[in-house]
């Protein structure tokens, strides 16, 4: 096959051709490689220089169609900076269990991929390697924080890839690149060599080209992991999804996160997949998250907070830069994080270490925790009447490149749809919902907890009655 | 509301060395940030317990059986500097 049509193939697709015999995993490595090398995107910061010598393990049910993986995954003996100079040229002595499981299952790496410092940002424009550009449009922003993963997989450079979402760093850029992208339950995914931002928010998931690679590559992802001590796994397997309408699900459309804010074009979309979505069987009804306007405060809080102590460990001592210029132990701390850090990244950890800091704690960061219990509450009451809450997944289309860079707040905002479901810990699925003035729209649907087979199973039924045509992106 | 003073304190918690032009700036960011913030003063969450963790799980345990850790070179090799089998650091009294 050639290259063009091998990387026109969907993952799934790819296996089954793998399959037929139409072509092999060394081909289709190849392929790809050559894609991402070739990128102009900027969405790659390593790719290896040959396809791996082992074969995927037999009958390893992936067949060797390769992955795009976050930098901020570990990957031994492979170059894992989280997008940030203080990590510059850090190779990892082991592995990340997410990745790991992902290669067993026949799945090798690909390539790193390009993202904002320490996963945060929504731009892709934090990363101290440079801003990743939207394949729609160059002069746009891919979203982030994994804006490379999402970049890669619109481009058609990865047939899928993993990120990690810790305020919506995969449904957002899944969104403004036109791909799919699914922030699973907290806890189903293990986090174990996933280089930390906020430990109780972060979760790895998949983006893909459809819903199907979505099931697909979750299936291969979730599991309890003795090495991390949160991971719960999932119950059950992750099932192919296959439903082809709605009968009988309830839809709930929070009002708090479907209107004010949200961008013309963005909600016309919307309401246009609510009017679909009816037309499928389901029912419609406004709902409520009282909360959810001071979800984004809540996480304004909580995630520095815990940035500012997972970031402690950036000391110029055990790995990663060390500021060469004299002085004591102290010295060597502070000027090795000063030089290291980008500008986000310092006023986070600055954000962080203020509202924990003494007189403030109990002000910010303990009024910050009842506000994630009330929406946590809210979430729950309103999953007593629905199946789903269903909003935007981002309160715009793809924005100009250096358009919010200078306003952290305006910045923040882009997160208004997703964070609530983070705080929660339930999981969220952005879809491709069309187009804007031609750039991508997300629908997002969130469940209950461990919901993720009735979600994957709703938004392929939204898919397919949509009929999103991503080969616009591809052809970039 | 963030002033120079704070943002100097704050600063040398985080062992961070801020540029002038850096302190101007992130007085005025953070301000603007913490001013959204504040608005969860406004709600009402008195007897609302706390969540710090989502899932429950409580006292996950490994079984207490040893295993081979890092290899201590494996460990070092990405170090800036070694000596002696340890991670080499100036002295924390040298002068300041």
């Amino acid at each position: 096959m050639s290259v063009a049509e091998l990387t026109a193939l969907s993952a799934a697709q790819a296996i089954e051709a793998i399959e037929r015999g139409d072509t092999d995993a060394t081909e289709l490595f190849e392929a790809y490689r050559g894609a991402a090398a070739a990128d102009e995107l900027n969405a790659y910061l390593w790719v290896p220089d040959a396809a791996p010598e082992q074969a995927p393990p037999v009958g390893a049910p992936l067949r060797g169609v390769p992955l795009a993986v976050k930098d901020l995954f570990c990957t031994q003996g492979v170059p894992s900076q989280a997008g940030s100079k203080i990590l510059e040229g850090y190779r990892p002595p082991y592995t990340a269990t997410v990745v790991s499981k992902l290669a067993q299952a026949g799945a090798p790496l690909l390539g790193k991929t390009n993202q904002d410092e320490f996963a945060m940002g929504s731009s892709n424009e934090n990363s101290a390697y440079g801003p990743v550009l939207n394949p729609w449009d160059r002069a746009r922003v891919p979203g982030g924080s994994s804006g490379g993963s999402a970049a890669a997989v619109a481009a058609g450079s990865a047939p899928w890839a993993i990120g990690t979402d810790t305020g919506g760093s995969i449904r957002q850029p899944a969104a403004l690149c036109g791909i799919v992208g699914l922030k699973p339950t907290y806890g189903a995914v293990s986090r174990y060599g996933m280089i930390a931002f906020a430990s109780s928010l972060d979760q790895a998931g998949p983006l893909t080209r459809d819903v199907t690679d979505a099931a697909l590559l979750l299936g291969h992802m979730v599991g309890h992991d003795a090495r991390d001590s949160t991971s719960v796994g999932f119950p059950g397997e992750i099932a192919r999804p296959t439903a082809r309408a709605l009968a009988g699900i309830r839809l709930g459309v929070p009002e708090e996160l479907s209107g004010e804010g949200i961008e013309p074009g963005v909600l016309g979309a919307f309401n246009a997949t609510l009017r679909l979505a009816e037309q499928l069987g389901a029912t419609i009804e406004t709902c409520h998250l009282p909360h959810a306007p001071h979800a984004l405060s809540a996480y304004y809080v909580l995630a520095p907070a815990e940035a500012s102590s997972n970031l402690a460990r950036y000391d110029g001592v055990r790995y990663g830069r060390r500021a060469h210029n004299g002085g004591g132990l102290l010295e060597l701390y502070t000027r090795s994080r000063s030089e290291g850090f980008g500008a986000e990244v310092k006023r986070r950890v600055m954000l962080g270490t203020y509202s924990l800091s003494s007189g403030y704690y109990e002000a910010y960061y303990g009024r910050a925790q009842r506000v994630r219990t009330k929406i946590a509450e809210d979430f729950r009451a309103a999953f007593d009447r629905f199946d789903f809450v269903v909003t935007p997944t981002a309160p715009s289309v793809a924005f100009e490149l250096g358009s919010k860079v200078d306003d952290p707040l305006a910045m923040y905002l882009n997160d208004y749809c997703t964070v609530p479901m983070s705080l929660a810990g339930i999981p969220a699925i952005s879809i491709p919902n069309g187009l804007s003035d031609g750039l991508p729209t997300g629908f997002q649907l969130a469940g209950p907890a461990f919901s993720e087979n009735a979600i994957l199973d709703a938004a392929y039924a939204l898919e397919q009655a949509l009929g999103f045509d991503g080969s616009a992106g591809r052809a970039a | 509301m963030i002033d120079r003073e704070q943002v100097l304190h704050v600063a040398r918690l985080a062992r961070l060395e801020l540029t002038e032009e850096e302190v101007a700036r992130m007085s005025g960011e953070l301000s603007a940030v913490l001013d959204h913030i504040e608005k969860i003063g406004e709600l009402d969450l008195d007897g609302v317990a706390p969540t710090t963790h989502v899932v429950e799980v409580s006292n996950a345990l490994r079984p207490d059986e040893p295993a081979p850790s890092l290899p201590r070179e494996v460990a070092l090799e990405q170090a800036p500097a070694v000596a002696d089998g340890g991670f080499l650091v100036p002295s924390p009294q040298a002068a300041r």
